[in-house]
């Protein structure tokens, strides 16, 4: 992987985050409500897409389960809304509850009464259902595409179970969040969404911090040799299956946060979260943001999905042509995804292609080996 | 013993729906080493080709061979997801062979473009296409060596798809004009009825079967004995397994490889399409048919052991027969008196989807005992 070539300097990265941060505090008055909302959204999909960048773009792990972590994270969040803002309905549980004649409370609910445990429930369950599952799979060294089809084995697993489960969390209408009560304001209400906004927003950078501070350093460097040569990180004495297992976890964690916020603003958690496509598509913003750059991960999702909310409403059905010949063209043509593309050498190739001289910078000879070393 | 017959029977039925459809992907995923997430979209294209089939021999001229269509579709269905197959490989998997993480995303792709060109384009002008596609990939290879080796043959080939072109319209329209329910585009499924001769039951020891799981047994009995044969003792067979052994070593043997990989991906396809006239049998079809089977089908291969025929029919049948046994309960009736926990686990398991949580978490235990599968491929390299 290229590092960048440009060099900002602080002026320019100093300005760049005063403009980004006011815009985010400028946002809710800028943008009408529903717009608001749908933006809020998918910058909580980012989320879940850096995760998937630490482990596809980084360590190499493809996995198509993330929708798993992401509605477990989603249902965290619903469980404790639905269950503080209950006391009204008979018996004090969840309106839900009534339909299917169930009177007491399943067990697994009851923690979800404090908001503490809630708080670190909507991390920690995913991250450690994601831990235990990468290590089991990675106990036994099975990796690449077997891991790919072992993590949609297991969404599915999960998907059939929360679908088919009514009286334990309402099976396949999911848990609804909007008309819930948070710090006495309904969490579907304009002001609260301004908030969780805000909030994701804020979570977003967080995260984005986060994950360069992983990938900095020892750990990212084992990161990058297990995607490159993993029986050669063996040999070197450095055991995979811990640094697997930690990333893979990590990125639970992530698509659990993202899930619940996403949650919160989308006033809905269902099985839906846990589909095939829903898992691949987030695949699909790493890639072709460019897997391997954070930035790619964050920006990928955020424009991919706003783009597929401008075509859905313009033309309903072009939206799965042009998904799924952006899957193609991206694959094909641009691996290293947009972002990947700029900071490679794809821009000063392409004006090349155009008849645009390169600037030479050391000896021609020098300059042609490694252009072609660069096509490769 | 009869209740054995029936749980018996009926998991082979589930089985033989999943090896048929598996087959192909055994061979594609396999061989190749490509993973075909539109493997489920070419099943669905099978599908509705039988559909199409049905429809066109309700047309006055070929109402006297209506009860002959099933069979000829399963043929159909196999050219027409063939030839959408070897157009994939020729335009896509190509250019990714050796890197199958890529291949799953960019087939994922063509599975989007599929499923939504059956929901926008008219079936009629879907035949059309298909039918120029197929006379354009033919047509220039039965070309006598005289063109084929002059140096114009480049506009040989421009004007065979030229005339596949025009055909492809004139048979579209045709069929457009003629089956009016071909002429509209929809995205509501369409039902398969099957002929006359294949509703009903057959009683067999005591028990009656449904003719139509007899008719997608024998189907799978017949292409997995075929496709055996054919590797085994054809000679293309014996290439094929030249390249899955040792691709550059072939090559140097002068096996063109690149024929080996469109002849491979093309009967993997096409058996995608057989499945898709199985399945079209079972139930109604629509465009997200194909997406109920591909997961299943994956971890058949990966059960059975990548590269092995052998493994898959075990698998299959070996999943079929322990979803019949979970997902009808059939535990409890073999044994009534089990003890309460027991059986209320198994009365919790005995539904169709928790019976596929239930076999899936089985699978991915299993592979922690052997994680190659059931007859892995025996080698000494350090990624085995």
């Amino acid at each position: 992987m290229s590092l960048s070539k440009i060099k900002f300097n602080k002026k320019i990265v100093l300005s760049f985050w005063i403009i980004l941060i006011a815009l985010i505090i400028a946002a809710p008055s800028l943008l009408p409500v529903f717009r608001l909302n749908l933006l809020g959204r998918y910058l909580s999909l980012s989320i879940v897409a850096l995760g998937v960048d630490l482990i596809w773009g980084y360590t190499g792990l493809l996995s198509l389960g993330q929708g798993i972590f992401f509605a477990l994270g989603g249902y965290c969040a619903a469980m404790y809304l639905q269950i503080t803002s209950s006391s009204e309905f008979p018996n004090n549980i969840p309106e839900f509850f009534a339909l299917y004649g169930v009177e007491k409370l399943p067990f697994f609910w009851e923690p979800f009464r404090s908001p503490v445990f809630t708080f670190f429930a909507i991390w920690i369950i995913p991250a450690l259902v994601s831990g235990l599952i990468g290590f089991l799979v990675f106990r036994n060294r099975i990796k690449g595409v077997y891991f790919s089809i072992l993590t949609q084995a297991s969404l599915l697993v999960f998907f059939n179970f929360f679908n088919g489960q009514q009286k334990l969390i309402n099976g396949t209408n999911g848990l609804k969040t909007d008309v819930t009560e948070l710090f006495g304001q309904m969490v579907g209400s304009e002001s609260m969404q301004r908030l969780f906004f805000w909030l994701t927003a804020i979570l977003v950078i967080g995260a984005w911090f986060f994950a360069k501070w992983v990938v900095k350093g020892r750990f990212g460097n084992i990161l990058i040799g297990i995607r490159d040569d993993e029986p050669r990180v063996r040999f070197t004495g450095y055991n995979p299956v811990i640094f697997k297992t930690i990333i893979f976890s990590i990125a639970g964690g992530l698509a659990g946060i993202s899930g619940a916020l996403y949650t919160v603003q989308s006033g809905i958690v269902s099985p839906q979260f846990m589909t095939v496509p829903f898992s691949i598509e987030m695949v699909i913003w790493v890639a072709v943001g460019g897997r391997g750059t954070l930035l790619g991960a964050i920006l990928g999702a955020v424009l991919i999905n706003y783009a597929k909310s401008l075509v859905s409403e313009a033309l309903p059905a072009s939206w799965m042509f042009i998904q799924g010949g952006l899957f193609i063209l991206v694959v094909t043509s641009l691996p290293e995804g947009v972002l990947g593309w700029i900071q490679g050498d794809g821009p000063r190739n392409a004006l090349q292609k155009f008849g645009f001289k390169r600037k030479i910078e050391t000896y021609p000879s020098l300059e042609i080996n490694n252009k072609e070393g660069n096509n490769e | 013993m009869e209740l054995l017959l029936d749980s018996l029977f009926n998991g082979v039925a589930i089985g033989s729906v999943l090896l048929v459809a598996a087959l192909g992907l055994a061979i594609v995923f396999g061989l190749m080493g490509v993973i075909n997430l539109a493997h489920g979209e070419l099943m669905m294209l099978g599908a509705y080709t039988t559909y199409v089939t049905q429809l066109i021999f309700k047309l006055p001229i070929l109402k006297p061979y209506y009860n002959s269509y099933i069979i000829l579709s399963i043929f159909f269905a196999f050219v027409v997801s063939g030839v959408v197959g070897i157009l994939l490989e020729k335009t896509i998997i190509r250019r990714l062979y050796g890197s199958p993480l890529e291949t799953l995303l960019a087939t994922w792709g063509v599975s989007l473009i599929l499923q939504q060109f059956v929901r926008s384009v008219p079936l009629a002008y879907g035949t059309g296409l298909v039918i120029s596609l197929i006379i354009g990939l033919f047509l220039p290879t039965t070309f006598p060596s005289k063109i084929k080796e002059s140096i114009n043959f480049k506009y040989f080939k421009f004007s065979s798809w030229i005339f596949a072109a025009l055909t492809g319209v004139l048979t579209g329209s045709v069929i457009s004009s003629s089956v009016s329910k071909l002429s509209r585009a929809s995205a509501r499924n369409v039902d398969v009825t099957a002929p006359s001769w294949m509703r009903g039951q057959v009683e067999i020891l005591g028990t009656a079967f449904p003719k139509t799981r007899l008719m997608i047994i024998i189907i799978t009995l017949i292409s997995v004995i075929a496709i055996t044969l054919f590797l085994n003792q054809s000679a293309w067979g014996m290439r094929i397994r030249a390249v899955t052994q040792n691709r550059q070593m072939s090559d140097c043997l002068g096996i063109s490889t690149e024929k080996v990989d469109i002849i491979t991906f093309g009967i993997g396809s096409g058996l995608a399409g057989v499945a898709g006239v199985a399945v079209s049998l079972l139930g109604s079809v629509g465009p997200n048919v194909g997406g109920n089977y591909i997961v299943g089908c994956f971890m058949v291969v990966v059960l059975g052991g990548v590269g092995n025929l052998l493994g898959t029919v075990f698998a299959s049948f070996g999943i079929g027969i322990m979803t019949d046994l979970i997902g009808a309960g059939r535990l409890l009736s073999i044994w009534p008196d089990m003890p309460l926990p027991l059986s209320n686990t198994i009365n919790f398991f005995a539904t169709t989807s928790m019976a596929r949580v239930m076999i899936f978490a089985l699978i991915v235990i299993f592979l922690q005992f052997k994680p190659t599968g059931l007859f892995p491929q025996k080698g000494r390299m350090v990624e085995n």
